[in-house]
């Protein structure tokens, strides 16, 4: 291939090192307005009254909007509608948005939000998720606080436990963890005529924000556009909340029907956009001393915040993830999605499989612990491969790469020799080396049936350049680029030919949302879809010149030939011209569907997803025993995704991914204090910075999937998702810590080390 | 409002501005020049670093008295009749860019580097560039990209 599985510089590589990339902030337009959101200051309290008079007094103010302007409906669509846009006699959270303001400047903006005189009558709040169940908590949601409860039944769990000769059970805890995308949340809405709107933003989804928009201004869906900006990162968060920032816009605009610019602060965007849910997750594994998995029982609890936003199927996507890549005869799996009155959680890369894969793997390396067995071989063992069943009861048929992942990360990682040599460490610093295996389900799954579609769209003009649309994002993790791979190969066209509009939800249908590591699988075979008619087209023309039949011709390069006599060829740019010269139709629509997936609710059985990446994360660690800091020594990741389109952008994602999975282990976590969170910015709120950097050796391993174009599958989530257990390991070995607790704090480690003293 | 006289990517200008504008706002707003990005507006992000009389700096925290009378170099100031600084080509070469929100910052942060120490150390890099966030890339190949656009700089 020409292009496919080559690493080609990214597309928009060039407007990003010049600055000249447009992201929404630098967008403006005549006669724009500044919105600001006032925002509740109490977890849970009635709103007794929101006094707009003396804010829509001061100079500058064009608007206020509170839940009663609204003129449609007051909903912010996501799964169960249970979520206002502005709060409506009710705040449940910190933070949550009450009215928007419309100024000539944002500072006039601010200033009208701190005059909005709000009158609160404080109720009791529910901050706890492990009470939020509980008879005589405070309801907030339904009659027992459950936004969701799912579950897998296979085997019989009993008979599992007794068949296994150890049995392990724990208790974990996973913090909240924030997105931190460099660029906060945006959007500018610009009224059109004919009462038509248009919002240009950073975000993942479009056609949630459109969905939104139309519901909170009451408008048909064919009157609301969403154009893309350039999206300074995302991982999740810019899935679900955009719609929050993007409906209060378009409220402003809609009433002053004059451009509105709405940018969060970091402070705003920390209280009040989606964050990882925090788990409380419990562990009762069983195993033969032969090492082999006999029973796994689970049970979790998400504290999903104050609405159920994405909750139930972040919980699914935990439910599925939670026994690991193994195989396991007898599972029994509960868990529950709570309401609190804090901000409400969402997608966060991984969605839902980090906390559980932290504790399943944990389990592992503990288990491989109390049999004297090598972890490795422990998971050698265990592994699914091809023929096996999921814990869901799904049939794994092929593209099952979990085995070859293992032995390149521990292979390259040279883990025998290097667990014998850190084992004999005995200076204040100790080195220790730990492992993690997982997989992860690519697309929406049975979770998500009815978002599993994409649309696309390709022209070649007659300047031979092509230009194409999709409907699915790019947020910097390469989509586009890979995006333009797969047209130009198709093509016959060069990489530099090929050009990916904005995406807009006016160019192609409703394609889902952009989450789920599905945007190459999807969006590719939609492309290579549209690329098939003018194929045709171009083989019809080809065989003219060549005096030859279309069935006879293949494309070869930048080249179209006979098969039999590869001499006699014509150039695709000479096609492409004739085909202009004729009349041709050179555009096309692609549409691509995922392929089948399947769930039965009640057992937590079926196809849950289409297809599964795989990985397995070595981790080197070194510790200092007297301050209990640690220095992540490296990290050996080896991902399976089918086909690497794009070799660079693959190891792009495994060194991006693996620090936030390194920042998740080790350091980050949001603070909440009677339900207000303590540390909004990034000088209390830790992420990784260059110093922290360890060495990440990406590994890519290609176990084709018959139904992905070229062979992939997505995978961008996955480098995050194992690292913290991998990483806890390593400390584990090095200083024989149990911890079961994230971030793994030089705090945590010594309070764990002291109850291991006390013999716990 | 206070009149200030600047430099800006080796041009002169006059201005007039609030005295509680940032340097980021000048930038941003009264200039237009908005390669320059905000992450924080507090000085943690180093998202809207640019070269101040030589030094980076986190304009964010510039204000607008003190911009009075200096030099600055801001992402717009280092493609030079259509060609790219090295530091910018050795960025797009090494893969070192994914969503770019943070690449204006760090690429100001390592010519600032640069022109003190053009032969920098792994570490040197990574000191260089502490200041500045990225919640994409894992800052390997941003570390990668550094070093070769300093072996382009010895090359040449
Ligand atoms: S915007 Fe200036 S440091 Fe973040
Ligand atoms: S490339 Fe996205 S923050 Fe650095």
């Amino acid at each position: 291939m020409r292009i496919i599985g080559k690493s080609v510089n990214r597309e928009d590589a060039y407007e990003k090192v010049t600055g000249k990339a447009p992201f929404t902030d630098d967008l403006s337009f005549a006669g724009m307005l500044y919105a600001k959101v006032k925002r509740s200051s109490f977890p849970h309290a009635k709103l007794l009254r929101v006094d707009t008079s003396k804010a829509k007094a001061l100079t500058g103010v064009h608007d206020i909007a509170t839940s009663n302007e609204i003129p449609g409906k007051n909903l912010v669509h996501v799964v169960i509608d249970d979520q206002p846009l502005l709060a409506d006699g009710l705040v449940k959270y910190i933070g949550e948005p009450i009215a928007v303001v419309a100024a000539e400047t944002p500072e006039i903006a601010e200033e009208a939000c701190e005059l909005i005189d709000v009158e609160y009558d404080e109720l009791p709040a529910i901050l706890d998720p492990l009470k939020s169940r509980g008879e005589d908590s405070v309801k907030i949601y339904g009659e027992d606080n459950i936004f969701a409860h799912h579950k897998i039944r296979k085997g019989d769990i009993e008979q599992g436990f007794e068949q296994a000769d150890i049995i392990l059970e724990n208790t974990y805890r996973t913090p909240y963890q924030e997105h931190a995308y460099l660029e906060t949340q945006g959007m500018v809405a610009v009224p059109r005529f004919g009462g038509a709107i248009d919002i240009h933003g950073s975000m993942q989804c479009p056609f949630y924000v459109q969905q939104t928009v139309s519901d909170i201004l009451g408008l048909s869906l064919n009157k609301v556009r969403v154009i893309q900006m350039r999206t300074g990162g995302a991982f999740g968060g810019k899935e679900d909340v955009p719609s929050l920032v993007g409906g209060q816009a378009a409220l402003s605009a809609y009433r002053t029907q004059r451009p509105v610019k709405l940018i969060y602060t970091r402070e705003e965007d920390i209280i009040s956009m989606s964050k990882r849910h925090p788990g409380w997750i419990r562990y009762k594994t069983g195993m033969t001393r032969e090492g082999e998995l006999t029973a796994v029982e689970i049970e979790f609890i998400f504290d999903s915040g104050a609405y159920s936003t994405l909750s139930s199927i972040v919980l699914w996507r935990g439910i599925v993830h939670s026994v690991g890549p193994y195989n396991v005869p007898n599972v029994k799996v509960d868990a529950y999605a709570v309401a609190t009155n804090k901000v409400p959680c969402g997608a966060f890369r991984g969605f839902g499989s980090p906390q559980v894969i932290f504790a399943g793997e944990t389990q592992m390396n503990e288990l491989a612990d109390k049999l004297g067995m090598d972890p490795v071989d422990l998971r050698r063992k265990n592994i699914l491969r091809v023929g096996d069943r999921t814990a869901t009861g799904q049939l794994l048929d092929h593209s099952v790469g979990i085995g070859k992942t293992l032995e390149a990360a521990c292979g390259k990682a040279d883990w025998m020799r290097k667990k014998e040599e850190y084992s004999k460490d005995t200076g204040e610093t100790r080195r220790g080396i730990g492992l993690s295996t997982i997989f992860y389900g690519v697309g929406l799954g049975a979770g998500g049936k009815h978002l599993a579609k994409t649309g696309a769209y390709v022209q070649v003009l007659k300047d031979c350049t092509v230009q194409f649309a999709v409907g699915t994002t790019e947020m910097g993790q390469g989509m586009r680029t890979v995006l333009t791979q797969i047209v130009a190969e198709q093509l016959g066209v060069s990489y530099r030919q090929v050009f990916m509009m904005e995406t807009d939800t006016s160019r192609v249908p409703d394609s889902g949302p952009t989450v789920a590591s599905r945007a190459t699988v999807m969006s590719g075979n939609a492309l290579i879809e549209a690329c098939k008619p003018i194929k045709q087209t171009m083989l019809k023309t080809a065989a003219k010149l060549l005096n030859s039949r279309p069935e006879y011709l293949e494309f070869s390069g930048e080249e179209i030939m006979l098969q039999k006599e590869p001499k006699a060829k014509v150039a695709v740019t000479q096609v492409i011209e004739e085909c202009h010269n004729n009349n041709e139709n050179m555009a096309s629509e692609g549409w691509f569907v995922a392929p089948t997936t399947s769930w039965n609710a009640e057992l937590g059985q079926g196809k849950a997803y289409f297809a599964y990446s795989w990985a397995t994360n070595v981790a080197e660690v070194e510790v200092d025993t007297k301050t209990y800091e640690v220095k992540v020594l490296s990290i050996t990741a080896a991902h399976d995704m089918g086909k690497a389109i794009n070799p660079t952008q693959v190891e792009g994602q495994i060194e991006g991914g693996s620090l936030q999975g390194m920042g998740y282990g080790l350091m980050e976590e949001v603070l909440t204090e009677n339900g207000r969170i303590i540390n909004p910015n990034f000088s209390t709120y830790i992420i990784p910075t260059a110093l922290d950097t360890p060495e990440v050796v990406p590994l890519i391993v290609e176990e084709p999937f018959e139904d992905g174009p070229y062979g992939a599958k997505g995978f961008g989530e996955q480098p995050l998702m194992g690292i913290a257990p991998a990483v806890t390991a390593a400390i584990s070995d090095a200083i024989g810590v149990k911890l079961h607790e994230l971030p793994a704090t030089p705090e945590r480690i010594m309070d764990a080390l002291k109850r291991k003293g006390e013999g716990k | 409002m206070i009149t200030i006289n600047f430099k800006i990517n080796g041009t002169g200008k006059e201005l007039i501005v609030p005295g509680t504008a940032t340097l980021l706002e000048i930038l941003r707003e009264h200039l237009y020049l908005t390669g320059t990005k905000e992450g924080c507006g507090k000085g943690e992000c180093g998202a809207c670093t640019v070269i101040f009389n030589g030094k980076s700096v986190n304009s964010c925290l510039v204000l607008a008295p003190q911009v009075d009378g200096c030099e600055i170099i801001t992402i717009e100031g280092l493609e030079k009749d259509g060609e790219l600084d090295q530091i910018q080509e050795a960025f797009i070469e090494a893969g070192a860019v994914q969503c770019g929100f943070c690449i204006p910052g760090f690429i100001m942060s390592a010519k600032a580097l640069l022109m003190e120490n053009p032969q920098p150390t792994r570490e040197e890099i990574k000191k260089g560039i502490s200041g500045n966030l990225c919640r994409c890339t894992g800052y390997k190949k941003i570390i990668d990209a550094i070093q070769l656009a300093a072996e382009k700089l010895r090359d040449k």
